[in-house]
């Protein structure tokens, strides 16, 4: 399958301390993808720098065709506000901004209507099962319901590749598979590919397959007989 | 646990005798069910049967305590597959995956291969558990998280060895 994003030899070093040594993976169109790893092990960058977040200081990342280097910085803005969605342990809802404002924001800095971005975020937060907390802001909602919250914002732009970094890293086991659940189904429903980083297995068990980082490395089990 | 695959990695190092051998393997794996002098001469004998070991001396006073055993070429090969065939990802893994990493480094074969493929091993069926999950009723997801679990706890043991390799390679040295 060809892939919709790949990473080839990435290295990159944050002070003294390198983080990526030659790591590389590529991701095809919906598939789901789980990056495993001990704390500490790179797996962070990886995504970071699949997402565009972050510059290898070597190492090519390319989406659709494109090197994300050789695009500006509005480009790859646009690139991680329309075509990738992100969801990260906690601390991405805006506090100020009611929980479906915040599923609505993407769409609102696309330049959406107001109307037309909260008619459809309150679909995607029916969607997470969390319709009755719209007009609640991040603060009064359970860590499970913030997170579900938290993958409508990402899924709402229809986005080829979602970025999950731990997305249940901080909830307890009936809520952390709630929202594994919610993430792979919608993400399969819209087609989406998932790069899922987790140190968990029961997390991993809900990939198509795993790339495994250690000191900076990746390897995949499918090169293993 | 294969014994027979066991006595072929300690043999690997070198000839032994048949009680060198229990030994050595009780002092490795052995801390729970030490191995019995007769397990240890009916396996030498079907490994031998096999081609697996072949008989490397006879000192004088005969009989098979007198014997050494030194692993053949085709013995080398099977153990080899041996490690790096995963094992059934089953509720309790037991001592097996422990062996195979120490056998592994003993021979100076690589440790963390044996922890890949079981890992994948692994991997594919908590995918297989989580999928039928999804698909089930309230008693299937529960029964496949009790399943996944285990299979979680069996994973966090070998991310935990595969962190402490250098530290377990010295260990076997010594």
């Amino acid at each position: 399958m060809t892939p919709i994003l790949s990473a080839t030899d990435l290295r990159k070093t944050f002070g003294s301390t390198p983080a990526l040594d030659g790591a590389g993976m590529s991701v095809a169109a919906g598939e789901v993808v789980a990056v495993m790893g001990p704390s500490g092990s790179g797996k962070s960058t990886l995504l970071h720098c699949l997402a565009g977040i972050v510059a290898p200081d070597s190492g090519s990342v390319v989406y659709a065709g494109r090197e994300l280097s050789a695009m500006t910085d509005k480009e790859r803005s646009a690139l991680r506000r329309g075509a990738f969605g992100f969801v990260f342990q906690f601390g991405q809802l805006v506090p100020e901004l009611s929980c479906l404002e915040n599923v609505a924001l993407p769409m609102r800095l696309g330049g959406t209507k107001r109307r037309v971005a909260e008619a459809r975020a309150r679909e995607w937060l029916d969607r997470l099962e969390v319709g009755e907390v719209g007009a609640k802001r991040p603060g009064e909602v359970s860590g499970g319901q913030g997170q579900r919250v938290a993958v409508a914002r990402a899924l709402v732009t229809a986005p080829k590749v979602v970025f999950a970094d731990e997305p249940t890293g901080a909830l307890d086991s009936l809520n952390g598979e709630q929202v594994m659940r919610l993430l792979v189904e919608t993400a399969r429903e819209t087609g989406a590919a998932i790069v899922l980083v987790t140190h968990e297995a029961r997390v991993a068990a809900y990939s198509d397959r795993e790339v495994i980082v250690r000191d900076g490395r990746t390897r995949s089990p499918e090169l293993v007989p | 646990m294969s014994i027979g695959h066991a006595l072929l990695g300690l043999l690997e190092t070198g000839p032994r005798h048949g009680y060198d051998l229990k030994r050595v393997y009780d002092e490795h794996f052995g801390q729970d069910r030490p191995l019995a002098y007769g397990q240890v001469y009916a396996t030498l004998s079907r490994l031998l049967k096999n081609g697996l070991v072949e008989e490397r001396g006879v000192e004088a006073g005969g009989g098979p305590e007198r014997k050494r055993y030194a692993i053949t070429d085709a013995g080398v090969t099977d153990l080899g597959a041996w490690l790096v065939t995963p094992e059934n990802p089953q509720v309790y893994l037991q001592s097996a995956l422990y062996t195979k990493v120490v056998l592994a480094l003993m021979s100076g074969r690589s440790a963390e291969e044996v922890l890949d493929v079981q890992r994948a091993a692994h991997l594919r069926t908590m995918r297989e558990l989580t999928r039928r999950k999804q698909g089930g009723d309230l008693a299937d997801q529960l029964i496949c998280d009790h399943a996944l679990f285990h299979l979680e706890a069996d994973l966090r043991w070998l991310e935990l060895t595969a962190a402490r390799l250098t530290e377990l390679a010295k260990a076997v040295a010594e």
